[in-house]
């Protein structure tokens, strides 16, 4: 449509201002342009700034254990192994409550007071700072884990991975509920209709037929909270220990990619240092791109199909 | 649902005994002084979050305006892909560029870098929600003030986004409710301060990054004064979203 009315046609061409008319197109032209520009950008000096650390180590970089920054051995196996524990055991605790939550607000309660009260609140602490969850969590989380670890007999380290995954669970519940939500919602009613005229009970008709139609849904919602567990910085930095071992167990401490960007990144001296903290980061994004553009697009190819 | 309700609960009743008058207008005092306030955080929050409305809020209302306006064009492909893995991209990340970009050559942690930093965060958020209020505007309208002569810029500059005004602003509040609470790309860019601080070439302190520095420091003094910080944080993002919330329940887009 605008791109028929704002033709370069000869009538449109002699009107007056049509100066400024050009100029506005060239401003908003440029601006969507900016924002692909930023992204390129971002993604190539990443990869400039991480060149001296991937031509000194290679592919070692990402299987090497130790990290020790006076001998100027980089390894981020580490980290890799802490993202990738924290993330999944976020994800395996807050999966069954968000997919609760979910299906209440989606499927049974649609409207009403109290479905519109969760649906309210969810939003609301979905917009609270991070660094409030990892305060609350380095407070009164640690000491419960620290009890808990003294009950069954390990270290009471009271921080580490299992307490990292606990805050990173409570932050992504509201989030990947609202998703499920939504991808509940759009399960056509004729589906349901036709289910319940068989004499399906309301719970079979939730488990038999509106879960499998919005499997791939709710997978893409897993997916993006998964991509924000991955980035999560501040809650994890103040609750995980910085530990830069491998962890051994679920308790010990030990560190995620974004965590020791943000512990070492000030005091990161030397090239080599720098270049393999920023490699991380490189990763990082890398990483959280691809889940993130796979989670986007099934949820397209569903409201399209919707 | 309800450890979520609890943690927020927790933040205000352990907050709320914390703040004063002083609390709010004075600097920090040393490790064993007693008083002391968190002014010069807000001060630096305040500061950050203009300096990152200022480039983003213009280009993203400017950028979100194109993608509307040129749905099947290559660039807004393009735009609404960056868009979505700007959103997604870990704000440490980001932290780590404004460090590349505006750290490094400027020789020196600044207000300015850790605002540009944020107005990166802050930009996704105002592409899209522009874009989508924007679709939401009915063509007629559009094709209406053309059909009077008006030209095309003017038709947009006053016609279509005062239509879709309220759902743009809440697109920016959301995203100064959003950025006012970042840590992560503070940390390597405005650093943090311990003095009042009014230029923006300074390393300037904000309130997450005060919580994070008090809240992981040894002396219980300095995590009351977190948690006094913590408080102000909470109840200053809660009322955003709030008005958002009023804001949109109140003018929405609908035609």
């Amino acid at each position: 449509m605008a791109n028929l009315l704002v033709d370069k046609t000869d009538a449109l061409k002699r009107y007056p201002g049509q100066r400024r008319e050009s100029a506005f197109q060239k401003t908003i032209f440029l601006s969507a342009l900016a924002v692909v520009v930023l992204l390129g950008g971002i993604f190539v000096s990443l990869f400039l700034y991480s060149l001296p650390s991937i031509s000194a180590f290679g592919l070692s970089f990402l299987f090497g254990k130790t990290w020790d920054p006076v001998a100027r051995t980089f390894g981020a196996l580490p980290f890799l192994v802490g993202t990738l524990l924290t993330s999944f055991f976020a994800l395996l605790i807050s999966v069954p409550f968000s997919l609760a939550i979910s299906i209440f607000t989606g499927e049974y309660f649609r409207e009403g007071i109290l479905s519109a009260f969760l649906k309210n609140v969810t939003e609301l602490l979905a917009g609270i700072p991070s660094i409030i969850y990892g305060f609350w969590a380095l407070f009164v989380l640690a000491p419960v884990v620290r009890n808990l670890q003294t009950e069954i007999g390990s270290f009471p380290y009271g921080v580490g991975i299992f307490t990292a995954s606990l805050i990173l669970s409570v932050m992504i519940i509201p989030y990947a509920a609202s998703i499920g939500r939504e991808v509940i919602g759009l399960v056509p009613s004729d589906v349901k209709e036709a289910a319940y005229s068989l004499g399906a009970t309301r719970q079979e008709v939730v488990t038999k037929v509106v879960l499998p139609y919005a499997r791939s849904g709710i997978m893409a919602g897993i997916l993006l909270a998964l991509g924000r567990a991955l980035g999560e910085t501040m809650a994890v930095t103040m609750v995980i220990g910085n530990s830069s071992l491998l962890p051994r167990s679920l308790f010990s401490p030990g560190n995620t990619m974004a965590s020791v960007i943000a512990n070492e990144f000030t005091e990161a001296t030397g090239r080599l240092y720098l270049s393999s903290l920023i490699e991380i980061g490189l990763l990082l994004f890398l990483v959280t791109m691809t889940i993130n553009i796979m989670g986007k697009y099934i949820i397209k190819q569903l409201t399209v199909e919707g | 649902m309800i450890p979520l309700l609890l943690i927020v609960f927790y933040i205000i009743t352990n907050g709320i005994s914390s703040l004063s008058w002083t609390f709010l207008t004075e600097i920090p005092t040393p490790v064993g002084e007693k008083g002391g306030g968190i002014a010069n955080a807000m001060v630096g929050s305040f500061l950050l979050v203009i300096i990152a409305g200022i480039p983003s809020i213009p280009l993203g209302i400017a950028a979100g305006v194109y993608l509307s306006e040129h749905k099947k064009s290559k660039l807004a492909y393009w735009g609404r892909l960056a868009t979505e893995v700007l959103q997604g991209t870990p704000s440490i990340v980001i932290g780590i560029m404004a460090y590349l970009w505006l750290v490094v050559p400027m020789g020196g942690f600044s207000a300015l870098s850790g605002g540009i930093a944020l107005g990166i965060m802050m930009l996704p958020m105002i592409i899209r929600t522009t874009e989508e209020t924007l679709n939401l505007v009915p063509d007629s309208l559009k094709e209406a003030s053309l059909a009077l002569g008006v030209p095309y810029y003017r038709t947009i500059l006053r016609v279509i986004l005062p239509a879709g005004l309220s759902g743009i602003m809440t697109g920016v509040l959301i995203s100064v409710a959003r950025i006012a609470g970042e840590t992560a790309p503070l940390l390597f860019t405005a650093l943090g301060n311990a003095f009042m601080n009014w230029n923006i070439m300074k390393p300037v302190n904000s309130l997450p990054v005060l919580i994070y520095n008090y809240a992981t420091s040894p002396y219980p003094e300095w995590h009351r004064v977190a948690w006094g910080a913590s408080c102000v944080l909470v109840v200053f993002v809660l009322t955003l979203n709030l008005v958002v919330r009023i804001i949109t329940r109140r003018w929405k887009v609908q035609f």
